[in-house]
């Protein structure tokens, strides 16, 4: 699966989820559980907004000094035996990937922390040399099975699927003959992923921080199977976005913290993974070979500019979570594998404004994002930024929107003409008026009076009333 | 203490009740209020659209209109945030950044300014009813002010305050969001007015009447019998 999801213009996404009553409920009820648990775990922990400083810094600090520390990391993969892999486009990774897969004669590909892998699109490249690719996390696995359905959540990929239609899905595709209950669902996931654990020969991985001064990477995961994805078969790829990395254990330990408590609302997650290259001698388990693929695929062009800071991202989706929008639209709307409030920053820096202008606008500014990121970055201005670009660099505004907008510029840059021109919006207004109000309004007012009652301008303007006060010195 | 007034555009031209009450409210607790006729608007309209230099030409306006005041005040969370942002978008401009930086500083939310600046808790007001406030997210996440609207209601005599559940979450306003985006935006005021009806408020009061106008506009339409109320109208009750 691209980042792009294929699945039609953005209204016509945005009206049939709007639609799905199911995912709504889903979603909402996932955001407001979410909510509780996630202060709960803040207000544990004590001193959040030092914590939130303090991992800004950090992520701060790694990127501008990206180059050195993707210097040391390679370095310390190199000596413990790894091979390292810069791939500046998703071509570049695939093709290395592929390579990979052919000289090893792989037949079978087992997969945990697929999201960048997703991006870059590698599942059909593998494929198309004769690879059997499954999906290890239960979330992608379901998805997979269900004839690829798109991811919608970047932390739980099929949340808009409740557990009938999980059933269904395995009724249909692995003869599942149980109910719905979700232990016995698990259950039976999990039997058949162990065969395919087995007898995997390359485990392939993404990362949730590379730690520079060891050469490790580190894997959150509360289902286990990315242990055994890294740990049975013989040759193990890891592929991680070029700025998931940092300097030091100690680093590691905040962000990981940071990232438990504002993904799931846990203290820490059931598996923390770190792995420092292959097996060495004497290790119980582990791969024969290891290969790490840093993947740039337009990251590189978003350091040093005024989004640099999207790339602080650590992938909780604290913001997703919160998100009165996506609340009601869902992941799939995005039309993109990253939904909510980092997608509608990241895919139009990824993906470019063709395909996702209108990400940016679907946002309130309710800066609900911004207060809850766990490294501070400031979603809703990263927001306003790109609508800024798209005004003035890509030209992709409305011709009517220009037009209010110079009309704005002309009525408030000077207080005669904003004086002049809102003197007569009571009698510009009038025809409109009934029962002091508009119902149904002309030009840009249609799209308010659609859901809503518009106010009737007053007939005296505050500054009229409060001038004639003064003159006739009016007493209360 | 002499006030300057910030009314904003929206109340200016459409809510100008509760800019008058705003007025009252200020003199009753002792204040001489001015209100330099040059203000036009924050800016934010064209600011959040991505129109940056004609909101700064707004905004320009209003440091020239404020340029003498001692103390702004202003009656909506969201355009007093919007010039605590001028210092960061002047931010390298000799002409504009010391002004902005000024305007900054001596600009208050209307309930901030009661509580922090004139030290007012309790002014007086009684209002019989039972109401809930709406937390408008730029007031409470943008500028911080959290506290002083629901410690002022607090005292109102007569009034029963029922928290609003699910508070924290956006009413779909969001500016031109509500007619670019209309049926999201529809879905988030009904999620809200639904919120509203739950705790069975005969008042909904709020501190940003671009909010206000949203939520009640959506009310009228719906026939709901819910009265919207701007908090400087609700302090401003005495019987």
């Amino acid at each position: 699966m691209p980042m792009k999801i294929e699945n039609g213009p953005f209204w016509k996404r945005v009206e049939e989820n709007l639609q799905n009553d199911f995912m709504r409920e889903a979603v909402a009820g996932m955001q407001d559980r979410g909510y509780v648990r996630r202060l709960g775990v803040i207000e544990e922990l004590g001193h959040w907004e030092e914590w939130r400083s303090l991992a800004e810094q950090i992520r701060k600090h790694t990127l501008e000094n990206l180059d050195y520390y993707l210097m040391q990391l390679s370095e310390n993969v190199a000596k413990r035996g790894g091979h390292v892999f810069f791939a500046q486009t998703a071509e570049e990774a695939n093709d290395y990937i592929r390579r990979v897969a052919l000289e090893k004669q792989a037949k079978k590909i087992v997969k945990s922390k697929s999201m960048v892998t997703e991006e870059i699109n590698l599942n059909p490249v593998l494929e198309a040399i004769g690879c059997q690719v499954v999906e290890t996390d239960l979330g992608e696995y379901i998805l997979q099975i269900d004839d690829h359905d798109p991811p919608s959540h970047i932390v739980g990929p099929a949340l808009h699927k409740n557990k009938e239609q999980i059933r269904d899905v395995f009724q249909r595709k692995l003869g599942y003959t149980k109910s719905s209950d979700p232990v016995e669902l698990a259950r039976h996931a999990r039997e058949m992923l162990r065969r395919d654990y087995l007898t995997a020969d390359i485990g392939i991985t993404g990362c949730n921080f590379a730690i520079a001064e060891s050469g490790s990477i580190t894997l959150v995961t509360n289902e286990g199977n990315a242990d055994l994805v890294t740990a049975l078969p013989k040759t193990q790829i890891t592929v991680m976005g070029m700025e998931r990395i940092v300097p030091t254990f100690e680093e590691m330990e905040v962000l990981v913290s940071m990232l438990t408590r504002s993904a799931v609302g846990q203290k820490l997650t059931s598996y923390i993974t770190v792995l420092t290259g292959p097996r060495d001698e004497g290790d119980a388990d582990g791969p024969e070979e290891f290969h790490l693929v840093i993947v740039d695929n337009g990251r590189s062009s978003i350091l040093g500019t005024e989004f640099q800071p999207i790339l602080q991202c650590i992938r909780c989706a604290a913001c997703v979570n919160v998100c009165p929008v996506y609340r009601h639209i869902g992941g799939h709307s995005y039309g993109s594998i990253y939904s909510g409030p980092i997608g509608a920053v990241l895919s139009p820096l990824l993906g470019g404004y063709d395909d996702y202008k209108e990400l940016p606008y679907a946002s309130s500014l309710c800066a609900a994002c911004t207060e809850a990121c766990p490294v501070k970055i400031p979603l809703h201005e990263l927001l306003i930024k790109h609508r800024q670009i798209i005004v003035e660099r890509e030209g992709k505004a409305p011709v009517a929107e220009k037009l209010a907008m110079k009309a704005f510029r002309l009525g408030t840059a000077s207080s005669p003409l904003y004086r002049f021109g809102t003197k007569f919006a009571p009698s510009a207004f009038a025809p409109f008026v009934e029962d002091g109000r508009i119902t149904k309004g002309p030009g840009p007012l249609k799209a308010w009076t659609e859901s809503r009652e518009f106010p009737a301008p007053s007939k005296e303007r505050f500054r009229d009333w409060f001038r004639d006060r003064q003159k006739g010195g009016n007493p209360l | 203490m002499k006030v300057s007034l910030f009314v904003t555009c929206l109340i200016d031209l459409f809510y100008t009740n509760a800019g008058k009450a705003t007025v009252e409210l200020l003199e009753r607790l002792g204040c001489e209020v001015d209100f330099p006729e040059a203000q036009t608007c924050c800016g934010q309209p064209a600011y959040n659209s991505g129109y940056v230099k004609e909101a700064k030409e707004a905004m320009k306006q209003m440091m020239r209109a404020f340029a003498h005041a001692d103390y702004v005040v202003t009656p909506s969370g969201s355009c007093a945030a919007m010039v605590k942002e001028y210092p960061h978008l002047f931010h390298g401009d000799p002409e504009w950044e010391e002004e902005a930086k000024r305007l900054a500083a001596k600009t208050y939310e209307l309930t901030q300014f009661l509580v922090d600046v004139l030290k007012v808790e309790d002014v007086g007001a009684s209002l019989h009813g039972r109401a809930t406030y709406h937390t408008s997210c730029h007031m409470t996440r943008l500028l911080g002010v959290k506290e002083a609207p629901l410690c002022l209601l607090k005292n109102v005599k007569g009034l029963e305050l029922v928290p609003l559940p699910n508070a924290h979450q956006c009413c779909g306003f969001g500016g031109t969001f509500s007619v670019k985006m209309g049926p999201i935006s529809e879905q988030m005021v009904d999620e809200k007015i639904g919120h509203i009806e739950e705790v069975d408020a005969d008042y909904l009061i709020g501190a940003d009447c671009g909010c206000l106008m949203n939520i009640g506009g959506r009310i009228e339409r719906l026939g709901k019998p819910i009265r919207v109320m701007h908090i400087a109208e609700v302090l401003n009750q005495r019987k």
